[in-house]
């Protein structure tokens, strides 16, 4: 049950990536970081006597302004560029925000703890803290949301089709520069959504942003792009995988045997794409 | 121009053996300097000739310094027991069996990593672009978290190596590492140099400039990757190995498998140096160490900061190197022909 608590949350966090994935052709590894960020936005706000499941509000506002930051500085150059440029550019970014954080607001494991309390179900046979099921809840009307936003507005219909031909886009008077700009905000909000939760129903450390990468690219690779059921249950997949690592090999091995099964999955695909004369692109 | 050339290497190799006699003090800076030139002519090797751009040579380096170290303990005692000790308190190498140990544990340091390079080379360099990156990212990530759980080598407490045998002068620690470094780095560049005027460069180039392509040439790219990547993990493994007995403690996330620093460190020299040049990593390296050092002190506690923002400008402002900079601006010295008439046209298209 944790386990798909957890995977609806990384869900969320990969339907950002998907977005930017799919929009800009970026891979953003600093991802994580983000989401601590956002996280510790909301954990100032328990520090200061605020409720943090405001945090889940306020946070992906800061987080908004945050990411049209990073565009307008970093990625708006990187963004035509070669693959491998985006990738190192922004594992650069990823290494500032971590030390960044490290030093604003030092290197504790911390918890904005929401005072929910827990539900037993089936006779106490199975605990369910609160806190969890709101995240999960919070995440499911985000990403609902954003679906709609992305299907009704004008803003999402000009992202879609930035996505699928940036080109022509611009020609019939999309302004991609500044749906670019829009779309690392949403995702930057995502992540800072997906953050305040962590913060509340789990912990946050400055350094724990890498991980947060790895799995949404993951689930990402797994559900392919733009496929919204499949990057939810996927990421419910891994959740309960992790839960499973977790208790067989020991937490010490919990992340890396996160970063195994990425290898894993990579070189499982491989080898099925080989058959057919295909590789991963 | 041969005799010229000549004159260029021999000078470098006189200065690199007088070098720590000049400069004593700086003796280990200057072995790590050799260590990083070696990763960043070895990173070269796949990630600027053949555009498999690699976080993962961490692997190599990383598992080539545990090896060394457990091989040179594990020859002449029980390896778990040296670990549990925290080491250099209950055993003591004598010189003999320090030498053969180190001696011993380079050569295993060497070639186990080029097996499994070989052995993982098939499934990961199947992988294209993002997709090979990250994929690269996360086995070497995966290691030092793996290895940091496992008991024998010193999990997460650390391993430390054997300790220097007294002989000789005070100076002969830093003398003995700082030349197994040099001879290596020498090595290293012998063998890319005389990889670099074979056939196989040709191939390594025609891979990064369209895979398909060569492969409907007839190429067996597959073949030809995985050699190019089992000789980048041969000089990883040794320099590692290197690396390990001159820091003398191995720590599986901060020293050996370190993404954060040595796995980052290898790409952006490479890249500040230009890549895909023999001479760009080893000037890159040097001037990166050299930027290092001066200016670390002066960030004490953020040189991660100053890295990240390092990496951000180089990549952005100056994608391609030092050298590329200079071949755009001089290309004649490169041996390259140059219309004027074109030149001029394309700098009217621009």
């Amino acid at each position: 049950m944790d386990g798909i608590l957890l995977g609806i949350l990384f869900a969320l966090i990969a339907y950002g990536m998907a977005l930017q994935w799919g929009v800009m052709n970026i891979i953003n590894i600093a991802q994580g970081d983000l989401v601590i960020l956002g996280g510790y936005i909301a954990y100032f706000m328990y520090l200061y006597g605020i409720h943090p499941a405001w945090g889940v509000i306020v946070s992906p506002i800061i987080m908004y302004f945050v990411g049209i930051g990073i565009y307008k500085l970093v990625i708006n150059k990187v963004v035509d560029r070669d693959l491998f440029i985006s990738i190192l550019a922004t594992f650069g970014i990823s290494i500032l925000f971590m030390q960044l954080m490290n030093f604003a607001f030092g290197a504790d494991v911390v918890l904005a703890n929401s005072g929910y309390g827990t539900t037993m179900l089936f006779d106490s046979s199975v605990t369910l803290p609160n806190s969890k099921i709101f995240a999960a809840v919070i995440s499911i009307v985000f990403a609902i949301g954003l679906v709609i936003y992305m299907k009704k507005s004008k803003l999402g219909r000009a992202i879609r089709a930035t996505a699928q031909n940036a080109r022509a886009a611009k020609i019939l008077g999309v302004d991609t520069e500044k749906v670019y700009a829009a779309t690392f905000g949403i995702n930057a909000a995502l992540c800072g959504v997906a953050g305040a939760l962590i913060s509340i129903t789990f912990t946050i450390h400055p350094y724990m942003g890498l991980p947060y990468t790895i799995r949404s690219f993951m689930i990402v690779i797994v559900a392919g792009l733009g496929n919204l059921p499949g990057v939810a249950l996927s990421g419910m997949g891994l959740g309960v995988f992790e839960e499973f690592a977790d208790y067989i090999l020991g937490t010490e091995f919990r992340i890396g045997s996160v970063f195994l099964l990425l290898v894993l999955i990579l070189v499982y695909r491989r080898f099925k794409l080989s058959k057919k004369r295909e590789y991963l692109k | 121009m041969i005799n010229k050339n000549l004159i260029i290497y021999l000078s470098i190799l006189i200065f690199g053996l007088i070098a720590p006699f000049i400069f004593p003090a700086f003796k280990v800076q200057l072995s790590i300097l050799c260590v990083l030139i070696i990763l960043s002519i070895t990173w070269n090797i796949q990630g600027g000739e053949m555009g498999y751009n690699s976080f993962g040579n961490i692997l190599f380096y990383g598992l080539g310094m545990y090896l060394c170290a457990s091989v040179q303990v594990g020859m002449f005692f029980p390896l778990a027991e040296w670990t549990e000790s925290g080491g250099e308190k209950t055993f003591v190498h004598t010189p003999a069996q320090f030498f053969q140990g180190f001696g011993a544990g380079l050569a295993v340091a060497a070639i186990v990593p080029t097996i499994v390079a070989g052995l993982i080379g098939y499934s990961i360099l199947g992988l294209r672009g993002h997709y090979f990156a990250i994929c690269t990212l996360g086995l070497g990530v995966a290691a030092g978290e793996i290895s940091g759980g496992i008991e024998i080598i010193g999990a997460g407490q650390g391993f430390t190596t054997p300790p220097f045998p007294n002989i000789g002068s005070l100076e002969a620690r830093g003398e003995f590492f700082y030349f197994c470094s040099f001879a290596t780095l020498v090595l290293t560049f012998i063998a890319v140099k005389s990889i670099y005027s074979t056939r196989f460069k040709l191939v390594l180039n025609a891979i990064r400039d369209n895979e398909d392509k060569a492969e409907a040439m007839g190429i067996q790219t597959m073949k030809y990757k995985i050699i190019g990547w089992m000789i980048s993990a041969f000089f990883c493994g040794l320099a590692g190995g290197i690396m390990g007995g001159l820091v003398g403690y191995i720590d599986s996330t901060d020293v050996a498998f370190d993404g954060r620093e040595m796995g980052v460190f290898m790409v952006l020299m490479a890249i500040l140096g230009g890549k895909g040049t023999l001479w760009g990593p080893i000037i890159g390296a040097t001037l990166f160490h050299a930027f290092k050092e001066t200016f670390w002190t002066f960030f004490l506690g953020w040189q991660y900061v100053a890295l990240g923002v390092l990496i951000v400008v180089i990549v952005i402002y100056f994608p391609e190197g030092l050298m590329g900079w200079l071949r755009e601006k001089y290309p004649e010295r490169f041996g390259e022909v140059v219309d004027e008439a074109d030149r001029k046209a394309q700098v009217e298209l621009k």
